[in-house]
């Protein structure tokens, strides 16, 4: 029964949905702001994500006549629950390796599958012919990362010889970070350009492109519900990088300087992703499917060589 | 008018810009408040692209006998609590185009047909300076 609470305290609050939701809006605040440095302007207010979904959670909420009403509630619910148990999960396992089940990681990776799907699912019962095509890309570019991003994942299980996080990241206290090995370092690259792409970040923004299909899944969502995905999104931007953290970087612990080292990794990982978004352009969706099964594939392939090697 | 709060309303208006007729020289005169010398991201103004994420509905243009079903209809998408912002002299008044004959009224004429109790923000000019839309936009949401 303690235990079933304590579960229910890491889902609800700390690893779980507030920490990681007031953490991701104070992330995509830093994403406008620099952003906007960039472009030479000023930009938002800190508290500006927070004011955004406030407005939204307030607004009235329209349910088209065209859409299919059930599925058309439910997605962005289903996708915020998976991001809030995919935080659960990560970080009760880098708060204490010990504690995993077998093949952790491969139930992370098929959660980290839902929320595109939870966009898709939205955008096709919205009755939109724009949602509808948005949803098409997005499964179109899903089937593009996924491909290289399990390829680059599965180097780190074939060195390790597990598939459970906490191993992983207890090897890695043992035997010094992944990032140490070449290999590695290109397998980091390669699932770098697939967080680019999973975090739906500008050269592969293509399901959700505001000024051609007019934010695709999105577009018929109003109040509420459009704050359910805002928030899903900006959850999004912790997750990931905390996963390839965990993977390729040791994972993060929360005991003395741990965290700051922590929050600097992150840093580091987001920095990239907000460079890459403002100094890219967006390419189309037979370039980006191109690009991941062929260039990506392939350097995730001279990854894994490497890392068979020995290198 | 639901009975939603409108007090974040203030904080984080979200824009959605219809042109009805007008001659594009206000639409140019919106473009210039994004740049880097009038930022009205400062202000959590964010231009969005669909009417159903739109705080404030941004009309530029007398409206035509061809647009004013449309009109009337992105105003019925947009989920309230909204405000209808009348951009220059042609939406605010018909400007030039008064007592011509393809023109259907002034924007408030047409919305109070299917809303009687619609918020508007008068921002005269041809066309307005960008302070002067940051100006009454702000005016607007002190109001309401």
């Amino acid at each position: 029964m303690d235990n079933l609470f304590l579960y229910v305290i890491a889902f609800l609050i700390f690893p779980g949905f507030l920490f990681t939701s007031s953490f991701g809006l104070i992330v995509s605040w830093i994403d406008r702001k620099v952003s906007a440095l960039i472009q030479w302007r000023v930009g938002p207010p800190f508290f500006q994500p927070f004011y955004d979904l406030l407005k939204l959670w307030h607004k009235e909420l329209i349910i088209p006549a065209t859409a299919k009403k059930n599925g058309f509630i439910l997605a962005p619910l289903l996708g915020i629950s998976s991001v809030t148990l995919l935080a659960t999960i990560l970080g009760i396992i880098n708060l204490n390796p010990e504690y995993q089940f077998i093949g952790d990681i491969i139930v992370i990776l098929y959660l980290m599958i839902i929320p595109p799907l939870s966009i898709v699912w939205g955008g096709f019962t919205s009755g939109n012919p724009f949602g509808a095509l948005g949803a098409s890309r997005e499964i179109k570019l899903m089937m593009g990362y996924e491909l290289p991003f399990i390829l680059a994942i599965v180097t780190v299980f074939f060195k390790v010889g597990s598939i459970s996080l906490g191993e992983i990241i207890q090897y890695q206290h043992v035997h010094g970070v992944m990032l140490n090995l070449p290999s590695m370092i290109v397998a980091f690259i390669v699932s770098i350009l697939c967080l680019q792409a999973k975090l739906a970040q500008v050269p592969f923004d293509i399901s959700e492109a505001e000024c051609e299909i007019m934010e695709g899944p999105f577009i018929e969502y109003s109040g509420p519900l459009l704050a359910v995905y805002k928030l899903m999104q900006s959850m999004l931007q912790v997750v990931f990088p905390w996963f390839l953290i965990s993977i390729f970087w040791g994972g993060t612990s929360f005991q003395g300087w741990g965290i700051l080292w922590a929050v600097l990794k992150y840093i580091f990982i987001i920095t990239l992703v907000i460079l890459i978004k403002n100094t890219n352009p967006r390419i189309r969706i037979d370039q980006a499917v191109k690009f991941f099964w062929g260039w990506v594939t392939l350097v995730a392939l001279i990854a894994m060589i490497l890392m068979f090697m020995g290198y | 008018m639901p009975n939603l709060s409108t007090k974040w309303l203030k904080k984080s208006p979200w824009i959605y810009h219809v042109g009805t007729g007008g001659c594009n020289n206000c639409d140019i005169e919106i473009l210039d408040c994004l740049t880097p010398r009038f930022d009205v991201e400062r202000f959590g103004i964010k231009l969005v692209v669909s009417p159903r994420h739109a705080d404030v509905l941004l009309v530029s243009g007398p409206v035509s006998y061809h647009i004013k079903s449309r009109l009337q209809e992105v105003y019925r998408q947009v989920p309230k609590p909204c405000v209808v912002a009348c951009l220059g002299a042609c939406a605010c008044s018909m400007g030039i185009f008064k007592d011509a004959y393809s023109v259907a009224g002034p924007v408030d004429k047409v919305i109070k047909e299917i809303d009687p109790n619609a918020i508007f923000v008068y921002v005269p000019g041809c066309p307005p300076k960008p302070e002067t839309m940051i100006m009454g936009l702000v005016k607007a949401l002190q109001k309401i």
